[in-house]
């Protein structure tokens, strides 16, 4: 106590009058000599493509570079709302998301839940170890395993199905357009619910212990423990990623996408395979139409944000905690 | 009561050992169908165990000069790139720890920015481009060096080190710099390795990148080249599937069928991975916890 008070006529002297910002910086060169370089790539690497959108409002020329461009105004948003791509393609996007937010959202909740009833140590370690591997495979790797399990001839799958008598003829799931959605998604939550799971695994295990014993003294089982108390305890967390996820429902895929049909080529499945992401890669990389490409990734990436935005509002609305 | 456990129980158990089934078995398949002899596998059906047992098709992969120049330079990108990319974020992530760092908010600030918004594919195509990365090694390496998911990660670790340490550490004289390297990152082990660990899967497994901005192919990496020889392999099996004329040729094809070979690459692809991350998984449980903190 008395140092505290002794101490305080000389703060003065330990802490001497502000010096200028110049002679202030110069005394943090070290730390600044350590922040600067990632500072550097960050703004050449993201801002400068961010300025970069404003292409999207010129008829962009490589040789005439940003300067020299014709600007458009929306021009270009128009012809792609106007042009026959954007039904099939907004639908595409829509629907196939819809669905992973619908499947692939819930399934490592369910896999957490499960995880977490289990008794032997070991076994969950296995089980969590085995499902973790998929996420660390590229999509080159996992959608040729898919390939390969669907193949007509040699897939394990078709193989299976006729065996059980399910059918009589091998069906060629990835020429046909019925099945994408359903190979799509579930090949995403083979790939992910291991991984995904983590977070909810340790949300559940921070929940008090004392919950459940209190609630097995009141006859609760173990169905009526993961609804009254697992679900609504980990609901804080759901929220965040559900949020996140609501911001990202423009983001129907592009790598698992972009594997599953042979970088494109697979023109069969474009009617239900072709997204936002696939399309400004085909029309922009492979088409060269830079501006217009541009045009149409700006148009997600705003409806994304305000998307984002939105979900967050909505949740702070509801009397929960959002993302900020 | 006691029996309606024992139910559950084991309804968990056999739920989850099937999902474990379906996870291992395709890597099973593929890894049975690459000690296959080619020809026998364009036949179809297996499925558990190799019919004609060959090591034949690993040797052709690591005698062919175009597979072995993409491990190399896979290898090379995955060790260069995961080196620089975890000194330079840990380096500005430490330097965001500091309160009295000129400038920390509006470079945070940025930082956080890049994670919701970003200038899409064309406008960073365009500036590669204009940068001559083109055709470099260096486009596999440089664009995605500062990762801000790691840099939030490594900011809330630094964080929670102990002061004292950097105190003592200054009173002898140590700058930033050198208290950085000589004390901070030999203590900060596990959260190294993890996100060592998730760059260089990043890096090893990406295959866009060099599909945009590499024509060289004495840079293409292993897994670019794997897309292209899947993609090619694939076409011609829905084709054949498609009938028409192309099918005759595409039959005689099938006879060198290339599958076999295709498996036995993506193997020795997978294999570096397969290894590596049950040892690390402990130190990654932790790092995606602190990675998923709101602050």
């Amino acid at each position: 106590m008395q140092s505290e008070f002794a101490a305080t006529p000389n703060k003065k002297k330990l802490y001497p009058a502000r010096k200028g910002w110049f002679r202030s910086y110069i005394d943090q060169l070290d730390l600044q000599v350590m922040v600067i370089p990632g500072f550097l790539l960050v703004l050449l690497f993201s801002y400068v493509p961010m300025w970069g959108v404003l292409m999207a409002f010129q008829n962009y020329n490589i040789f005439s570079g940003f300067l020299g461009s014709e600007w458009v105004g929306l021009k270009h948003f128009e012809t792609f709302i106007n042009s026959p791509d954007f039904y099939r393609v907004m639908r595409n996007t829509l629907s196939i998301s819809l669905l992973k937010l619908l499947f692939a959202f819930p399934a490592p909740i369910v896999l957490a839940l499960l995880l977490n009833e289990l008794k032997g140590f070991r076994f969950k370690r296995f089980v969590q170890t085995v499902s973790y591997l998929p996420h660390f495979m590229s999509w080159v790797i996992v959608s040729s395993f898919v390939i390969s399990m669907l193949s007509v001839d040699n897939g394990s799958i078709n193989i299976l199905l006729q065996k059980l008598g399910m059918i009589d003829e091998p069906i060629n799931w990835l020429s046909t357009s019925d099945y994408f959605w359903g190979i799509l998604v579930s090949t995403g939550v083979w790939k992910d619910v291991g991984f995904g799971a983590i977070v909810y695994l340790a949300a559940i295990a921070g929940i008090d212990p004392h919950l459940y014993e209190a609630s097995s003294i009141d006859g609760a089982g173990r169905f009526r423990q993961i609804f009254s108390i697992t679900i609504p305890c980990i609901t804080p967390i759901i929220i965040i990623f559900l949020i996140l996820n609501i911001g990202g429902i423009l983001n129907a895929g592009f790598d698992d996408i972009l594997n599953l049909t042979n970088n494109g080529a697979n023109t069969l499945l474009r009617p239900v395979s072709d997204v936002i992401d696939t399309y400004v890669y085909r029309v922009g990389i492979l088409g060269q139409r830079y501006s217009y490409a541009t045009a149409v990734g700006l148009f997600k990436s705003v409806i994304s944000v305000v998307l984002l935005v939105l979900a967050n509002f909505l949740v702070r609305r509801m009397g929960r905690t959002g993302l900020w | 009561m006691n029996i309606a456990n024992r139910i559950f129980d084991a309804v968990i158990v056999v739920i989850l050992l099937g999902l474990s089934f379906v996870t291992l078995y395709p890597f099973w398949n593929s890894l049975v169908i690459s000690f296959n002899v080619g020809s026998d596998t364009a036949l179809g059906g297996i499925t558990f165990w190799p019919r004609v047992f060959t090591l034949e098709n690993y040797q052709v992969v690591f005698k062919d000069e175009r597979l072995v120049q993409a491990f190399f330079i896979s290898i090379l990108r995955t060790v260069v790139g995961t080196f620089l990319s975890i000194t330079f974020t840990a380096m500005f992530a430490y330097g965001l720890t500091k309160k009295y760092l000129i400038g920390r908010k509006l470079f945070m600030v940025m930082c956080i920015i890049t994670m919701f918004f970003t200038g899409g594919l064309i406008p960073t195509f365009i500036l590669i481009r204009s940068l001559h990365l083109i055709d470099t090694f260096w486009v596999l390496v440089v664009p995605g060096m500062i990762v801000v998911w790691n840099l939030i990660i490594f900011r809330t670790f630094f964080q929670e080190l102990p002061e004292g340490l950097e105190e003592a550490a200054k009173i002898d004289g140590c700058n930033h710099i050198r208290t950085f390297f000589s004390i901070i990152v030999p203590i900060s082990g596990p959260v190294i390795a993890t996100l060592s660990l998730f760059t260089a899967v990043g890096l090893w497994n990406d295959w866009f990148t060099a599909s945009i901005y590499i024509n060289n192919p004495q840079l293409v990496p292993i897994q670019t080249l794997l897309n292209q020889i899947i993609n090619s392999n694939a076409m011609s099996e829905q084709l054949s599937s498609a009938g028409g004329e192309a099918s005759e040729f595409v039959r005689k094809l099938k006879g060198v069928s290339t599958k076999s070979l295709v498996m036995a690459t993506m193997m020795v692809t997978t294999l570096p991975i397969i290894m590596v991350y049950p040892f690390l998984q402990r130190f990654f449980v932790k790092g995606v916890l602190i990675g998923s903190l709101k602050e």
